[in-house]
């Protein structure tokens, strides 16, 4: 992997879906927009450009492991040399929304090599710091099972074969990736936080932990300041 | 010969399964790939041999978005080579094996030494490439064909009139020469194809000659491969 020193920090969360980090992240971004700092916020599978390859094959189930890996991959790479770098040698705080380790967790329980997987994203910096909401896996299904969603296929793991019924096929699909995910914590040192406690707090031990490993006043902008938006609209998942 | 990946290869295939043979001939543009496929094609099929041809850009997942997306010229090397090998990927997977689990001689027209060549030649780490690409079938003949730069552009010309933006490598160049940046390139990626052809085991065969004469050369092969 590389760690280059770049003059901007890279943020990620990382999670199960129902783990609640795009909430704390959308909140962070709240945080230092208002605070006038230079942010930008990039997520998981959003390249415009990638985003009709990856659609076609999800929804014409095409997709092996290997090619799921590598246009996952290519729509990252894409976010990565046009955005992510580019902001972070402007010395941007770059905040993600899901990184390189979803892919990791994700390609393993679809059975992609893991030493191939390292290689292929060995081209991407490690974030600066990593959250990693952990949330027990019943609570995770819970909170996305309970309004009974329509699960889309490759969300579901259905394409694992685990079971026929889209509910149980995630169940067990997202199982798997908490085991990935809790090998991943302890393999690249991420920062846990239990998911688990009210969202208030959890925003303020992830604001304590970037104030704690960063300048903050290093990365304000010193530019017009801009009008600020309504807080941004995630889509869960 | 038995079949192999050239490393982690595609999860839990067995490759004992495949039974057919594959074939892939190299080269750069111009330097008769196409005519050479087609060749090798009718004479199998004359043996009583079933053939698919393959090609890249043709997967069905990315072959027209790849196409639509080089005449903009808007990715990155990096993500280009990714989407050239989601492509390879697709092609590999969807085509290439399920044929040669059913006993076909694949030809494959280019493989993932074109990929690495090109992007080599854009800046992009070798070892990583081959890393990729090492979910690759290990071809059981590769031709690779090459003739002088200065031949390939006229047989582009004879064909399209016109040498095309990506062979040209202008994406590369600072210079606004079409012709001196085809040359150019074209001699950067028969170095790159030259110095993989030990590793990846390359029948070079220049293609100066007339297609039936570099043919001559070709049967052979693939006849033998046949026995």
């Amino acid at each position: 992997m590389i760690s280059k020193i770049y003059p901007g920090k890279l943020i990620a969360v990382e999670g199960l879906d129902g783990s609640g980090k795009s909430t704390q992240i959308a909140l962070l971004r709240r945080w230092l927009e208002l605070g006038n700092y230079k942010v930008f916020f990039t997520e998981w599978n959003s390249s415009q450009l990638v985003k009709k390859i990856t659609k076609k094959g999800k929804d014409q189930k095409t997709l092996t492991p290997t090619t799921f890996s590598l246009v996952h991959c290519t729509d990252f790479a894409d976010r990565y040399e046009r955005q992510i770098v580019p902001l972070l040698k402007a010395g941007y705080l770059v905040l993600c929304d899901r990184y390189i380790f979803t892919a990791f967790a994700r390609d393993a329980v679809r059975k992609v090599d893991k030493r191939w997987l390292k290689k292929l994203y060995s081209f991407a910096h490690l974030p600066d710091i990593t959250f990693y909401f952990n949330v027990p896996l019943d609570v995770a299904l819970d909170r996305i099972l309970s309004g009974r969603p329509e699960l889309k296929y490759h969300e579901a793991g259905m394409d694992l074969e685990l079971s026929e019924d889209p509910y149980e096929s995630f169940k067990l699909f997202q199982g798997m990736i908490y085991d990935e995910y809790s090998a991943l914590c302890k393999e690249f040192k991420l920062t846990v936080i239990d998911a688990t406690l009210p969202p208030e707090e959890q925003q303020q031990f992830m604001r304590k932990q970037i104030e704690r490993k960063m300048r903050l006043s290093d990365f304000v902008y010193k530019g017009v300041h801009r009008p600020i938006g309504p807080m941004p609209t995630h889509k869960a998942r | 010969m038995a079949k192999k990946f050239y490393g982690v290869g595609i999860p839990e295939f067995d490759v004992s399964a495949l039974t057919g043979k594959l074939i892939v001939v190299e080269g750069c543009d111009g330097a008769g790939r196409s005519t050479q496929v087609s060749l090798i094609k009718n004479s199998l099929e004359h043996s009583g041999f079933p053939v698919t041809e393959v090609q890249m850009k043709q997967s069905e997942l990315v072959g027209k978005e790849l196409i639509e997306i080089m005449k903009g010229n808007v990715l990155t090397p990096q993500t280009m080579s990714l989407l050239y090998m989601t492509d390879f990927a697709d092609l590999l997977e969807n085509s290439i094996l399920p044929a040669l689990k059913a006993g076909f001689v694949v030809v494959s027209d280019r493989y993932i030494y074109t990929i690495i060549a090109r992007h080599v030649v854009r800046g992009i780490d070798q070892t990583w490439l081959k890393n990729i690409c090492s979910v690759a079938l290990v071809p059981d003949l590769v031709i690779y064909l090459n003739a002088k730069p200065q031949t390939l552009a006229e047989r582009i010309f004879h064909k399209y009139g016109t040498l095309n933006y990506w062979e040209s490598g202008m994406d590369i160049s600072t210079k606004n020469d079409v012709f001196e940046n085809f040359i150019s390139y074209q001699k950067l990626l028969h170095k790159q194809f030259l110095q993989m052809s030990k590793e990846y085991k390359f029948i070079s065969l220049s293609s100066e000659a007339e297609p039936m004469e570099v043919f001559s050369y070709i049967e052979p092969l693939v006849l033998k491969l046949m026995k």
